[in-house]
């Protein structure tokens, strides 16, 4: 993930951001964009999902770039990104460990995996650990409630998961 | 190769179906819950066995989408042209040399066998102990859904090419209408009003919707029949636009489906090529463009009007109705919102006709529904059964009854929006009136089954806390309303509660049910009411004993070490925070200062020592 050199407020982009914002140039660029700016605003979802897998989060910088590409006002993207629970714009860990909180993961205990999620990472949910390492978050139901209770990390689901078992799902991400 | 009228998509599907084919088929089910049990192994293990022994000509290997059976997952079926079959649960891989070798012959030993449970009222008669019937189902796990040969070999398309060409859209609509198909997605209304609502609509710009927001935890039909079938939507949503009027259709899908998603955009791409989707289908002048857009995770969006403001890409808030979207839905055209099992059903019935559709089912809601069953049921998975069938039959006959001889509590219908059906109402034939009657609902049909070990003051608990997370915020009865009630069920969940605080869940449910803008805010409060009439009596141990009956609520329980206790020590390596303690062979104790209620030890203990109470 490209890092940030921000001196008094004023940020540069790294090298490695700027690809990513070329990227995601290139994808809006090769939208149908209609003329009509009401109906150019429809793609503003793709197009945060596509800048969301390119940046691994919505930064600021990203959220404008966006809002000037597709005409509409940063505080109109923000308004989206902070609606939906999918888009972040904070950086997140790099084994995103999601658990899920559907109605039968939680009669099967999804419960309890989190709460030792919770206390064997020491953050809550929707937060990282300080060596950015793990992201604890949550989800409703990813359909596979034949294995529930069911965790995700980075898409890799694990399946009739509890407290236990939880050390080993840690220790399978190596870094 | 483009296909460009009905005579020419008869020959190529019969050509298809006289296609030279290996004497065995093996379906092996590659739905998202088969692959996440390894049918992936199982898959590969099949291959290398076929290209070690050469058994090329002997073998068509078809990866095809869930066949329902999920708490078999692996699955995987053999079968021929003559109707035998022999269906493998559990399967793995070094089970594969022993079931290739056994062939249709006899079931391989050593292995889980299945017997197939349901028919096709399409093509066949139930036998004995067939209780599903599938329609919406018919070519999941059947068929690979990312080869529209397939779908074509199995009758596909041939309804949109007698619509587009032989057809009056009112004629489309009075065959949807006479069927008295009704919207699946949990509200039952008739789909063919729907669709004459648009249709009456000016000419101009119209769209068809397709709602692929599957966000009711619990309910994973839609997912199974994109899946599997992604076809049979496409095909349906061709025939909606050509019966109102739309040129344009969206499938609104959530991005927590990936395959899909996947299987949908291939299915969309192949369509393209073979001229069912696009310009002059069929030869008819009829021109038809589908694309897809996602959702970014708010359940709101099922909501027809939040998923119109998605689309548009606004946040997913939804908005009063009337105007309804059939006269201003997308960019204020007139829309039709379609769920996915519903226009599973659409093909079906334009090729066997009306009459055919409302001999299943009942009178009042005919078809069949797919139920996802899930919770401490034995056989999760899906069941596609003609409506009004009852939660029994359901339940015990085709999920096999609760899950390690437990005793049945009760059954969730209609997710956050729905209630809790008792034992009582086990034997009630379940369709949409019926299930309303008894304070539940149909909803999109996910049926969480609970035990003796659920307590339903915390399952109340968990959809408050789900509604109101996802509440959009809109409108003050649900926002703020639902919180309360959640702070309310905490303080019950916890110990605090008493009878003023029961009085005032009622009072607020009822003033959250009347004036919510939208379906989530004046649904939400309807798990609290319907656990609340059948199960007072938990919540009034909860208030009056500070008791919770089902051993659930952390605060209201204790676990203690009893005589029984030997002191082998496993309960004290497996607490999290080092709260027991003891020597070697004798009784342990637990510093209950420290104890966070867990249950890791009661779960651990081989001697049943450590007591809940």
């Amino acid at each position: 993930m490209g890092e940030m050199h921000c001196v008094n407020g004023v940020c540069e982009m790294s090298s490695r951001k700027s690809s990513q914002m070329e990227a995601l140039d290139a994808y809006i660029k090769s939208l149908p964009l209609a003329d009509n700016p009401t109906r150019k605003r429809g793609f503003l979802i793709q197009t945060l999902h596509k800048a969301q897998s390119l940046f691994g989060y919505l930064p600021v910088e990203v959220q404008s770039f966006v809002a000037e590409r597709l005409g509409i006002s940063l505080a109109e993207v923000y308004g989206v990104i902070s609606f939906y629970s999918f888009f972040t714009d904070k950086p997140i860990g790099r084994y995103a460990i999601n658990v899920c909180t559907g109605t039968a993961c939680f009669v099967k205990g999804a419960a309890q995996v989190v709460d030792e999620l919770k206390r064997k990472l020491g953050v809550s949910e929707g937060e990282t650990t300080p060596d950015g390492k793990y992201f604890l978050g949550v989800l409703r139901c990813l359909g596979a409630c034949s294995m529930a209770p069911v965790v995700m990390v980075n898409g890799k689901v694990y399946g009739h998961m509890t407290a236990e078992k939880v050390q080993g799902l840690l220790d399978d991400c190596k870094d | 190769m483009r296909i460009d009228s009905p005579a020419a998509l008869a020959e190529y599907a019969a050509a298809l179906k006289a296609r030279k084919h290996a004497p065995v088929k093996l379906l092996v089910s590659m739905g998202t819950c088969g692959i996440a049990a390894g049918t992936g192994e199982v898959l590969k293990a099949i291959n290398d066995y076929i290209a070690e022994h050469k058994l090329d000509g002997a073998f068509d290997v078809i990866e095809v989408g869930c066949m329902g059976l999920c708490y078999a997952e692996p699955v995987i079926m053999l079968t021929d042209d003559k109707g035998k079959r022999i269906i493998y649960g559990d399967v793995t891989p070094h089970q594969i040399p022993a079931i290739m070798q056994a062939g249709l012959e006899a079931p391989a030993t050593g292995t889980h066998t299945i017997d197939r449970c349901w028919y096709y009222p399409e093509d066949e008669s139930p036998a004995e102990g067939e209780l599903q019937a599938r329609i919406v189902l018919r070519n999941t796990g059947r068929i690979n859904p990312e080869d529209i040969d397939q779908y074509v070999a199995e009758g596909g398309y041939s309804a949109l090419a007698k619509v587009v060409t032989s057809m009056k859209p009112q004629e489309v609509i009075d065959v949807i209408s006479a069927s008295n198909l009704r919207g699946r997605g949990g509200a039952g209304f008739p789909t063919g009003k729907k669709w004459s609502f648009a249709a009456a609509q000016p000419e101009g710009e119209k769209f068809i919707i397709c709602n692929a927001d599957e966000g009711d935890p619990g309910a994973f039909m839609d997912r199974a029949v994109l899946e599997g079938d992604p076809n049979a939507v496409l095909e349906a949503m061709a025939i909606g636009g050509y019966a109102i009027g739309a040129h344009n259709g969206v499938i609104y899908i959530r991005a927590e489906y990936p395959l899909a998603v996947k299987r949908l955009e291939n299915a969309i791409k192949q369509a393209e090529e073979k001229g069912f989707l696009g310009k002059n289908i069929f030869g008819s002048g009829f021109d038809f463009k589908l694309e897809i857009k996602f959702g970014a995770g708010a359940f709101v969006c099922g909501e027809e009007t939040a998923l119109i403001h998605s689309i548009e890409g606004q946040r997913g808030e939804p908005t009063f109705k009337p105007p309804f979207p059939a006269i201003q839905g997308l960019w204020k055209r007139p829309t039709v919102v379609n769920n996915v099992e519903t226009y599973a059903c659409i093909a079906a019935i334009i090729r066997k006709g009306a009459d055919w559709f409302k001999g299943l089912g009942t009178a009042g809601s005919p078809g069949t529904k797919v139920f996802a069953l899930a919770g401490k049921i034995s056989k999760v998975g899906l069941a596609e059964v003609p409506m009004g069938m009852t939660l029994r039959q359901i339940i015990y006959e085709i999920g096999g009854g609760i899950k390690d001889g437990r005793e049945f509590k009760a059954v969730q219908t209609g997710g956050p929006s729905g209630g809790c059906i008792t034992k009582k109402n086990l034997d009630l034939q379940i369709d949409y009136e019926a299930l309303k009657s008894i304070g539940s609902m149909m909803g999109s049909g996910g049926m969480i089954v609970m035990d003796e070990d659920d307590c339903m003051v915390n399952i109340a608990k968990f959809f408050l806390d789900f509604t109101a997370d996802e509440s959009c915020g809109k409108c003050t009865p649900c926002r703020v309303g639902n919180r309360r009630m959640l702070e309310l069920l905490n303080k019950i969940t916890s110990g605090e509660g008493n009878m003023e605080i029961l009085e005032k869940l009622k009072t607020l449910s009822a003033t959250i049910k009347d004036t919510a803008l939208c379906g989530l805010g004046q649904t939400a409060p309807n798990p609290v009411l319907s656990t609340l009439a059948n199960f007072e009596d938990e919540y009034l141990a909860h208030v009056k004993d500070h008791r919770c009956p089902a051993g659930v609520c952390a605060n209201l329980i204790q676990f203690n070490v009893t005589d029984k206790c030997v002191g082998c020590g496993l309960c004290a390596k497996r607490c999290p925070v080092g709260a027991i303690s003891g020597e070697k062979k004798m009784k342990h104790a637990i510093n209950q200062a420290k104890c966070i209620k867990c249950g890791a030890c009661f779960n651990a203990c081989k001697f049943h020592a450590i007591a809940k109470i």
